[in-house]
């Protein structure tokens, strides 16, 4: 037998019986797609959230108040110590650091914001004129905040789009007074907002000079520095210059966190890749459940057409053809099913790409050759017992079967 | 060419003992024509499971061109089929997805022939048999006659030595049936060692040699005109 008149026997013998055949392609398809569907959407996921990193640029360095040491000696918490906090001053100082390009003190908090009789409780941030650049944010009408002392406060404000919407409607917002808690700003800019940004939504927001957030909020405490090196391989030079300037203004302890745009990709990088392995994983559970049912289906078959079996050997097929025709079925169902299933993973994730146009799902080329894989090795191994069942068939007996 | 000596197939029934066949000794030479005859339960069907090796005997000696063939593994036996023995059933046995083509085909493909004289072979055989427009019919396209002689066909396809027919035409009408038989005859007079188990009487005595058997045994034995 070759390998032509084997393919050639199990077609003819997966084409006659269509039930059986379209049962094993839907629960191969459904077990590969299933793969293919998850590890898309976690690659999708992945390839998001690093892609809104990256967009921040790879020159940032993120300064945090307290220490958090995966080792080392915490005596400061233990006595019961708070970290210090993080002020306008500390950001203000930073800028003595030649390697740096430029900063921006972010305080946060959550105030009523309100024009008119409308209002409505959104986030606040504290910022300064830097972090337009900073963010890569465009503005969609007048200006961004202006360049000024961080000690310094001034009644006026930039708000995102939501906002806008919410708030004024379709009136111009700009030159208009709405109230962030008790005090009056007036309104400067417009935000655009195609601006993709990390862990906020731009659309939401409301911007003020960080001296007035601080006294919106009463709370000298910065949520961060946002700190950007002049290029990519000035990094570990500035953050050097950071922690040396902190330690300076806080008595020589290292009371900061610095995290740089890097770690924080790569650590994501690390964390969705995982999450892909494991859905493909889950997918890979229904891969098994497919092999199962081929198992099944191989064993009603055998004994369906013991009498061909036994006709088989009565001609001299020896248990080995017999169990490599029994097997081959399995295979190309499971094959033939993998393809399918492949191709109905590709149809889900193109679809639902129209209607998430900002995940791209495709899934990575390894879950494709691990799907295929998993379900021809599924097919073989649970064709195998079937296929010895039959070859070990009494050719008597078979054939006294009509 | 065939030697039976003691030949016993028993088969175990719960906890009672069936002798199929009992002590049975036989000789078959080359290009002979046997006709097995019997009652029901006889152990005609045994007997000649046993000539083609799809059966193995419980005790005593079968010699096919003088070889032990009962010590043979399956897999031995499964070749000695394929190269010598060739099988026609009552209920013929075709694969009923696979055109009457690719029935008698099927042989060759295990043996591995090649593709070219697999084609050769079958278009000399169905013009041999008168069904060369019948080709690429299934089974369920064709009349019981026309099916037992695709049957021989593919029986035959691998050039045997002997030919094992359980009663060939117990499933045809007599008018087929007796074509059958001509087309049996046919081969056995081109030398083919042929082996016909029927019911009867008058395919039975057409035989040169008539074997009777009666509970496992051999009873009767004749050769010559009825
Ligand atoms: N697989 C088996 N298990 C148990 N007993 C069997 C088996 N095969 C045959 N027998 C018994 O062996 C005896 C001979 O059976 P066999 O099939 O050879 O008879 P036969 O002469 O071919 O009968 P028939 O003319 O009805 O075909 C019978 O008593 C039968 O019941
Ligand atoms: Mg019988």
């Amino acid at each position: 037998m070759n390998i032509k008149d084997i393919f050639l026997f199990t077609i003819h013998a997966v084409t006659s019986n269509r039930i059986r055949t379209i049962l094993m392609l839907v629960a191969m398809s459904i077990g590969v797609g299933s793969v293919v569907i998850l590890t898309s959407i976690g690659e999708g996921a992945r390839h998001y959230v690093t892609d809104e990193f990256s967009a921040l640029g790879t020159n940032l360095i993120i300064v945090l108040p307290g220490r958090t040491e995966t080792a080392g000696n915490q005596a400061g918490m233990l006595f019961g110590k708070t970290p210090r906090d993080l002020t306008v001053y500390d950001a203000d100082s930073i800028h003595r650091s030649p390697y740096i390009k430029q900063i921006a003190p972010i305080s946060v908090g959550s105030a009523t914001i309100s024009y008119k009789q409308r209002s409505r409780e959104g986030p606040v941030i504290g910022s300064s004129a830097s972090l337009l650049d900073i963010r890569h944010w465009e503005m969609a009408q007048g200006k961004f905040l202006p360049v000024m002392d961080y000690d310094r406060g001034s009644p006026v404000c930039v708000i995102g789009a939501e906002t806008k919407r919410e708030l004024f409607a379709n009136e111009n917002p700009l030159g208009k007074w709405l109230r962030i808690g008790d005090r009056r700003f007036r309104v400067i800019g417009v935000i655009a907002s195609e601006g993709r940004s990390v862990g906020v939504d731009v659309e939401k927001l409301v911007i003020v000079p960080v001296a007035s957030a601080i006294a919106i909020f009463d709370n000298p405490s910065l949520f961060r520095i946002m700190v950007e090196s002049k290029n990519r391989d000035m990094v570990p030079s500035a953050i050097k210059d950071v922690e040396r300037i902190i330690r300076e203004r806080h008595q020589g302890k290292d009371d900061v966190t610095l995290i740089t745009q890097d770690a924080v990709l790569g650590t994501f990088d690390k964390i969705f890749t995982a999450l892909t392995f494991t859905v493909a994983g889950i997918g890979a559970i229904s891969l098994f459940v497919a092999g199962i049912l081929i198992m099944n289906v191989m064993l009603v078959t055998v004994s369906q057409r013991t009498s061909e079996i036994g006709l088989l050997k009565a001609i001299g097929a020896s248990k080995q053809q017999i169990t490599i025709l029994f097997m081959g079925e399995a295979a190309l169902l499971s094959l033939i099913g993998a393809l399918a299933g492949i191709g109905f993973g590709i149809l889900v994730t193109q679809t639902a790409e129209i209607f998430f146009p900002k995940m791209t799902l495709v899934a990575p080329w390894w879950a494709l050759v691990a799907a295929m894989a998993t379900a021809i090795t599924t097919g073989i191994l649970f064709g195998l017992l079937p296929a010895r069942r039959a070859a070990r068939l009494d050719p008597v007996t078979a054939l006294s079967r009509r | 060419m065939i030697r039976l000596e003691k030949v016993e197939r028993i088969f175990q029934v719960g906890d009672q003992q069936v002798t199929a066949l009992n002590k049975v000794d036989l000789n078959i030479e080359a290009g002979e024509y046997i006709s097995i005859m019997g009652p029901s339960g006889s152990g005609k069907s045994t007997l000649l499971n046993i000539l083609g090796l799809l059966d193995r005997p419980n005790r005593g000696q079968y010699l096919l061109d003088g070889k032990d063939v009962t010590s043979l593994t399956d897999d031995e036996q499964a070749f000695t089929r394929q190269q010598k023995i060739g099988f026609v059933f009552q209920f013929f046995h075709l694969i009923p997805r696979l055109t009457a083509e690719a029935n008698i085909e099927l042989p060759m493909i295990l043996a591995g022939i090649p593709e070219q004289e697999r084609k050769d072979r079958i278009h000399t055989v169905l013009k041999a048999i008168g069904l060369e427009n019948r080709a690429d019919h299934r089974p369920d396209q064709l009349s019981g006659g026309q099916l037992q002689r695709i049957a021989i066909a593919r029986a035959t396809i691998m050039q045997p030595k002997v030919l094992l027919a359980d009663e060939p035409t117990g499933n045809l009408d007599q008018h087929s049936g007796g074509e059958i038989i001509q087309l049996l005859e046919d081969l056995n007079s081109k030398g083919l060692t042929l082996i016909i188990v029927t019911h009867d009487m008058n395919i039975g005595k057409r035989a040169r040699r008539r074997i009777r058997i009666v509970d496992g045994q051999i009873s009767a034995d004749e050769t010559g005109v009825a």
